[in-house]
């Protein structure tokens, strides 16, 4: 019940999104027409407008927009004129939640052991260095961590390809890059989960009947402080699935984030409020989600 | 709780039914495609493949592989050679064209292309559903721009005919000199009406997209890359010789240097994908290739609001300007300062001398137009649109100006989608501009500036300007053509200055000529796919 009340909620919260998208891409500057060359007579301007019924009123143009929503139809590009956002979207978001889909093992398959290690050899030289380089990922920006890579790996030792998206070889750095922001990040929640989770009670109760201290960890304190990495893998993930404008375009990765990017600055308003519903949906989704997976983890959490 | 254990309880047992299907979706997802012959970096992705939408250069380059007019450029030195149309007759006063096309002309998808599929073509272009921006490429025909403004409705008063099959008749309001390069400009490409008229704006997305050129389009990924196959139903497909190309949107210069310097591309040609950082020291190697573009730089005065509406002050800004600190210090390719609007180079003409370089003389006109050292003169903006080597020209104008005259400049950088809009809209004091010119003659630079032009933009009008331009427009004679349009440019950049010029483009290509062949310089930066190929290695 629970769960579908919290789906049906999530309907009127798309419709303010998408009416706030729309609305902001028509009160910005300029226009989507706009170009260098100018058309030789205000006639072709007129007759370009009037293609993309851009000589409407914007509350009809927006009821349009809503009636192909229905439809399942996100609209025509008015930048690429040959795709509609439906093929955007179909052609992009596949290589963009692959590229999000490894990046969110690397920040989960490095992040947590490393989290776990620094808590876990608290005040010792793991603890210092787990930590630096926890705090290195998240500091460092993608845009100088990819460079160096693509120098090491690609120019210098001719081990992997530069860019582009062919082969699971060309899969690692990118993957890599985007992900190490969330190695650390997810390092250091855990950590401290841990560290607030070995001050427990039932964990003191645990050792004083005698358990062993890595089993106590494992099983006891790791299980506890893995709550709040959960629930920040929920918008985490929804972040690495629509794709990073950096990476894909430091790859040449034909992922969705250098469209959520470009169309903005274009001012193709189908293509960025096709998107940000996307996006909203995709963040509704997985934090349910995460809702659900607290129910699985930790047997105390119960929704009515 | 009942659920919740068995939930888990199925993730435990699926654990490795979830890994393998994760290492398959990555192995699916990696292609197996075969290679291609060359792999050509093009720029961003296109806007459209429909040669009636398009308007960038870079989409010009993948359209005219795919769709021929009555003429194509020569890859040589892109002069207009026959295309679909082997030969033509002109009238002798230079105003109907008559076109004979092949009679071996077929579709990519078998049927034979005929002179209604040119008519059909022309017309569809300037039909204003179509919104066609590049149109005025066609308004040389007869009654074309009423017809294109909803003056007139039928199509058939339009200067475009079949007598029969094989004959085009083109029938122009003014004697066009060049009407035979413009044949070649994309605009006039013939489409194929059978996919247009069924598919309607899909019909590029529909496979197999019928092409009158030597290119099929094989794949189009967006963003990723568009694969174009050999044609074998193209007329002249034995001088096609590659069998595939492969075109990349890379709008990155560093990730573009990369992928070359790392061997993923062979070609890189557009003067934008180089690190303007690097310029310097890479225009040096043997594999970048320099030449002169028909295009250049310059800055636009808005004449219709002071102080630029006066003449003198418009002179003195021009004078004062040290176009070659601009070349030296910033663009670094090697570019020549542009004294006059119009390229050198360019077919047809030589331009007038400039009013080149004299602070003395421009101190002596800022005097005389009431601001004596700059004293008095109102604080002005210069508009340009985000990047980084506008930047640096706006800030080094800024300087040349505050030095030598003693006035100040501020500086307004907006997004380029904002720009475009505000230059047009002339809500701008001083703005920074560039032209490509579209085909090889003085009118692509000149005709923009005659009064109400869409592309002026300057407010600027001046009658005999505009009298002079429409007398080289009804001129047969080249001679004569050239001296009228030298006396129209010595008013333009010498006697009025609605512009000052600033420097010539340059255009480089980079790849290496021991394994790509079939790339020439010339002025339109043009590249017919056709030519461009792979050495086979001597066995």
């Amino acid at each position: 019940m629970y769960f579908i009340r919290r789906i049906l909620f999530a309907i009127p919260l798309l419709l303010v999104i998408s009416v706030l998208a729309f609305a902001l891409m028509h009160l910005a500057p300029g226009s989507p027409f706009d170009t260098e060359r100018k058309p030789a007579s205000p006639i072709v301007e007129e007759n370009i407008r009037a293609k993309y019924h851009a000589d409407e009123p914007v509350w009809k143009q927006y009821g349009e927009y809503l009636n192909g929503l229905l439809h399942g139809d996100f609209g025509a590009s008015l930048k690429y004129q040959n795709h509609s956002v439906n093929d955007i979207i179909a052609q992009g978001l596949p290589v963009s939640m692959l590229l999000g889909g490894l990046a969110f093992c690397i920040a989960m398959g490095v992040g947590i052991p490393l989290g776990f290690l620094t808590a876990a050899r608290r005040g010792g030289w793991q603890d210092y260095a787990g930590s630096f380089v926890a705090l290195l990922t998240v500091c460092v920006p993608s845009f100088v961590i990819a460079p160096f890579m693509i120098l090491i790996f690609a120019m210098k030792l001719k081990w992997l390809p530069v860019g582009l998206w062919i082969t699971p070889w060309h899969m690692i750095m990118p993957s890599i890059t985007l992900g190490a922001y969330f190695v650390g990040k997810v390092a250091r929640i855990l950590r401290e989960g841990m560290l607030d989770a070995a001050q427990s009670e039932f964990v003191t109760a645990a050792r004083a009947k005698g358990l062993g201290e890595n089993a106590l960890l494992l099983k006891h304190v790791l299980r506890i402080a893995l709550l709040p990495v959960v629930s920040y893998s929920g918008p985490m993930l929804a972040d690495l699935l629509t794709g990073s404008f950096v990476v894909e375009n430091i790859f040449q990765i034909p992922g969705i984030g250098v469209f959520l990017v470009n169309s903005c600055l274009n001012l193709d308003s189908t293509v960025v409020v096709g998107l940000s519903l996307l996006y909203a949906i995709l963040l509704i989704g997985l934090n349910l989600l995460v809702d659900f997976a607290y129910t699985l983890l930790d047997p105390r959490v119960k929704y009515e | 709780m009942a659920f919740a254990k068995r939930a888990r309880r199925i993730i435990r047992r699926a654990r490795f039914l979830l890994f393998a299907s994760f290492v398959a979706v990555i192995c699916s997802c990696s292609r197996r495609e075969p290679p291609a012959d060359v792999v050509i970096i093009n720029n961003v992705e296109p806007e459209s493949l429909d040669p009636a939408v398009i308007v960038a250069q870079a989409d010009m380059r993948i359209v005219s592989g795919m769709f021929e007019g009555l003429t194509r450029l020569a890859p040589e030195d892109d002069r207009a050679i026959p295309g679909l149309a082997k030969n033509w007759d002109v009238s002798p006063d230079g105003k109907i064209y008559t076109f004979h096309l092949r009679t071996n002309l077929l579709w990519s998808t078998g049927e034979p292309i005929t002179s209604a599929d040119v008519v059909y073509s022309w017309i569809r272009a300037l039909d204003p559903k179509t919104a066609c921006r590049y149109v005025e490429q066609l308004y040389y025909l007869k009654n074309a721009e009423d017809f294109n403004s909803g003056k007139i409705t039928n199509a058939d008063l339009v200067g475009v005919s079949a007598p029969d099959k094989y004959t085009v008749r083109a029938e122009l309001k003014a004697p066009t000199v060049f009407f035979i390069d413009l044949c070649a400009f994309q605009t006039l490409a013939v489409v194929p009406r059978q996919a247009i008229e069924r598919y309607g704006d899909h019909w590029l997305r529909v496979k197999p997209v019928p092409v009158s050129g030597a290119f099929e389009l094989d794949s189009w990924r967006l963003n990723d890359k568009i694969r174009l196959k050999k044609n074998p139903n193209y007329w002249d497909a034995t001088n096609t010789l590659s069998e595939i190309i492969d075109l990349l949107p890379v709008g990155s210069p560093t990730t573009a240097l990369n992928l070359y310097e790392n061997g993923q591309v062979d070609v890189v040609w557009d003067k934008e994908l180089i690190p303007s950082s690097l310029v310097d020291v890479l225009i040096k190697r043997p594999d970048f290739h320099k030449f002169n573009y028909l295009g250049d730089y310059f800055v636009r005065f808005n004449v219709t609001k002071k102080p630029f509406d006066d003449v003198r002050v418009r002179q003195a800004l021009a004078l004062a300007v040290d176009k070659e600190r601009i070349t030296k210090r910033i663009t670094r390719a090697g570019e020549q300062i542009a004294e006059h609007l119009v390229p050198p180079g360019i077919q047809n003409y030589d331009p007038p001398p400039g009013i080149g370089h004299d602070p003395e003389r421009a101190r002596k006109l800022l005097a005389e137009a009431g601001y004596p050292g700059g004293k008095g003169f109102p604080r002005f903006e210069y508009l340009f649109n985000a990047s980084p080597i506008h930047e640096k020209i706006a800030v080094e104008l800024q300087q040349m100006w505050r030095d030598e005259l003693g006035i100040d400049m501020e500086l307004r950088q907006v997004e380029t989608q904002v720009f475009w809009g505000m230059q047009s809209r002339l809500e701008f004091q001083m703005s920074k501009s560039s032209w490509a010119g579209d085909y090889n003659d003085p009118n692509t630079y000149l005709g923009m500036f005659v009064t109400g032009d869409g592309n002026n933009e300057t407010g600027w009008s001046n009658p005999r300007y505009d009298e002079l331009i429409a007398a080289a427009g009804n001129e047969l004679d080249l001679a004569k053509r050239e001296k009228l349009f030298q006396q129209a440019e010595t008013i333009l950049d010498h006697d009025e200055m609605p512009v000052i010029p600033l420097y010539i483009y340059v255009g480089i290509n980079y790849f290496d000529t021991n394994k790509i062949a079939g790339i020439w310089p010339n002025i339109l930066d043009d590249h017919p796919l056709r030519a461009v190929h792979r050495i086979k290695p001597k066995s």
